[in-house]
Parts: structure tokens; C-alpha cells; sequence
């Protein structure tokens, strides 16, 4: 990496540099709130380094989930991606030690990026991808240390600033929404986890893996009447 | 919760991350394509596993009182309504937000 290909990718990341300063504020504000060091919002953003997981985390983290929870949670928020990783193997290739880090920081933004943009005349190819992958990294975390120095100095009321998770995967949600022709996995997730949270309870968020499971055998099911060319509309971008 | 709790949460939490971003890479690297199963699941898992997370954000809604569901649903209403009108993360997660906290500080 080097001078000219960090100048050639920054114009590039401009829409992510606004998206992750402020989703990333709101998330180490929502984590000072909930009465953690900034640093673990820093440490975080540094090692983790992804939105909607980071925001589950600091639920996770206030409620001070079992470890199996918090992976089999991870796990199927990040489920996504899989199918991203597939579509880069060939963009990744050649990369070296670099790959390592382009494969650690496939955020959906980052993959979005990736997936529509070349380097300009004279740029390496290679080093401009990484400077994509670094500059975007470091904008999240920054916007996350913001956050949590703000979130630890300034004494308001932040009761209800939890739901900013919500509203996270309501736009996800609706985003989804508008690039699929297909909604039936949208209401079967809902109904089916509606029907386990009624069975087994809010507490811990335990009815989670059951709901997982009838959420993949019906989906499974339905695959004979989803499958079709004509299913996806356009690639969804998401948090 | 001890400092060694919260590292080794955060420390699953960015393993798990990892892992599922280099799966495709170690399974698939060299080559192979995957099977059918697992691209269709990649497609029509994430819509479900959003819904599914929705739920969860809900799962302590109450109907003893008003208190206890109009914030959330009008919140969440605020939120869409947004989204589908600007199209503009930011706006739609600070701005659902801040009316939430305005509602269960302020209103109900």
C-alpha cells in the first residue's frame, strides 16, 4: 500500500466514511450507556469489526450472555457472509499476507465497494482493494471511540438508546425488503420465531436456536418454490 | 461482569466474525464449487435470520399497559416510514431512536 493508492481509493469510501462515523458513534455511545469502558468500544471495533454484531454485542454484553449463546448468535447474524466471501475469491487471489485482512474486514460495506469498483490507471490493483479494506476499518473504529468518549463525558438520559439496534435491522429489513421479489423467508422468520418466543419464553434469548431451526427446515422446504432465476431482483446492500 | 468475562466474550464474538467471513475461502478456495444447498441458503437465510432478530429486539413487549408496546411499535413504524421515504441509514437509525428515547423518557 502506498500514497497514491490510498489517495485513489478515499473518494471511494466517502459514503462509508458518513455511513460508519455515525453508525459507529451510535454504537459506542449505546455501549458507554450501558456502563462500559470506551476502551472495550475501541477493542471491539479493532478486533470484531462488524455493525449489526457489534450491536447485539452490546446487549450481549449487558446481559451477560453464556459464551455459547454469543457464538451460535454471531453465527447466524453473520450467515451473510458466506455468500460474499464466495463472490471475492477470485478478487482475493494473489494478495498474500493481505488476503488475511481482506477476508477479517469483509463488512458489508467494504464487500459492496469491492464488488463495483476498479482501480484507476497506473493504481495497483491490489493495493488499492487493501486501502479500501483499511480506510473503511478505520473510520468504524473511529466513529466508535467518538461515541463512547461521548456516551462517558456527556451525563444525559439515554434510557430506550438500546433501540438503535432495532431500528438497525429494520432498515436491513427493509432494504431486503425492496432487492427481493420473494418474501415468504420474511414471514417465516417472523411467524416461526414468534411461535418459539411464545413457547419457550423471552428469557435469555434461548428461543433463538429452536427458531433457527424451523427457520433452515422451512426454508429447506420451501426451496422447490423460492429457487428461480427470477427470484432476486439486485444484490441487497445491508449493515 | 469481571474484565476477563467481557475479553473473552468479545474474543468469541471476533472469532465467530472471522470464521464465518474465511469459510468460503477454506472450503472454497481452491476451486470447488459449492454445493447447491449452501448458495441457496446464503441467498434466503439472511431475510429470515433479520426477521427472526426483529422478534428478538420485540421480546420484551408488554400488554399490561401502553407503556409497555406503543414506544417500540411507533418507534418502529417511524423507523420504516423513514427508510422506505430517505433511504438514508443515518437518518432513519439516529432519527427512530431519538423518537424512541423521547417516548419512554417524556411521553409515556
Amino acid at each position: 500500500m502506498n500514497r497514491k493508492s490510498l489517495a485513489a481509493a478515499f473518494p471511494h469510501t466517502v459514503p462509508v466514511l458518513m455511513g460508519y462515523l455515525s453508525i459507529g458513534i451510535v454504537f459506542g455511545w449505546m455501549l458507554s450507556a450501558a456502563g462500559f469502558h470506551p476502551i472495550w468500544s475501541a477493542i471491539m471495533s479493532l478486533t470484531i469489526y462488524a455493525g449489526s454484531g457489534q450491536y447485539l454485542g452490546v446487549q450481549l454484553l449487558a446481559d451477560a450472555a453464556p459464551l455459547a449463546d454469543a457464538a451460535f448468535l454471531t453465527l447466524i447474524l453473520n450467515f451473510r457472509h458466506l455468500v460474499y466471501g464466495l463472490s471475492m475469491l477470485e478478487k482475493f487471489q494473489g494478495m498474500g499476507l493481505r488476503k488475511l485482512y481482506m477476508i477479517f474486514s469483509l463488512t458489508d460495506e467494504t464487500y459492496a465497494l469491492l464488488a463495483g469498483v476498479h482501480a484507476p490507471e497506473g493504481v495497483d490493483e491490489k493495493s488499492f482493494y487493501f486501502s479500501i479494506a483499511l480506510l473503511d476499518h478505520l473510520y468504524w473504529i473511529a466513529g466508535s471511540i467518538i461515541g463512547a468518549a461521548a456516551g462517558a463525558l456527556i451525563t444525559i438520559n439515554t434510557e430506550g438508546i438500546d433501540f438503535a439496534m432495532t431500528a438497525l435491522f429494520l432498515v436491513i429489513a427493509v432494504e431486503q425488503w425492496q432487492s427481493n421479489k420473494r418474501h415468504a423467508p420474511v414471514f417465516l422468520g417472523a411467524a416461526g420465531t414468534l411461535v418459539c418466543l411464545l413457547i419457550f419464553g423471552p428469557e435469555n434469548g434461548r428461543f433463538l436456536i429452536p427458531a433457527l431451526m424451523i427457520l433452515v427446515a422451512g426454508l429447506l422446504l420451501m426451496r422447490p418454490k423460492l429457487e428461480g432465476p427470477e427470484a432476486l431482483v439486485k444484490g441487497g446492500e445491508a449493515l | 461482569m469481571t474484565t476477563m468475562q467481557i475479553a473473552a466474550l468479545v474474543a468469541v464474538m471476533a472469532v465467530v466474525t472471522f470464521l464465518t467471513r474465511a469459510l468460503p475461502f477454506l472450503l472454497f478456495g481452491r476451486g470447488e464449487k459449492p454445493p447447491t444447498v449452501v448458495l441457496y441458503l446464503g441467498r434466503f437465510l439472511p431475510p429470515a435470520v433479520i426477521a427472526m432478530l426483529i422478534v428478538y429486539c420485540y421480546r420484551g413487549t408488554s400488554f399490561a399497559a401502553i407503556a409497555g408496546w406503543a414506544p417500540g411499535l411507533i418507534a418502529g413504524l417511524a423507523v420504516i416510514v423513514l427508510h422506505v421515504w430517505k433511504k438514508n441509514n443515518m437518518l432513519s437509525i439516529v432519527g427512530g431512536t431519538i423518537l424512541y428515547m423521547i417516548l419512554v423518557q417524556a411521553v409515556f
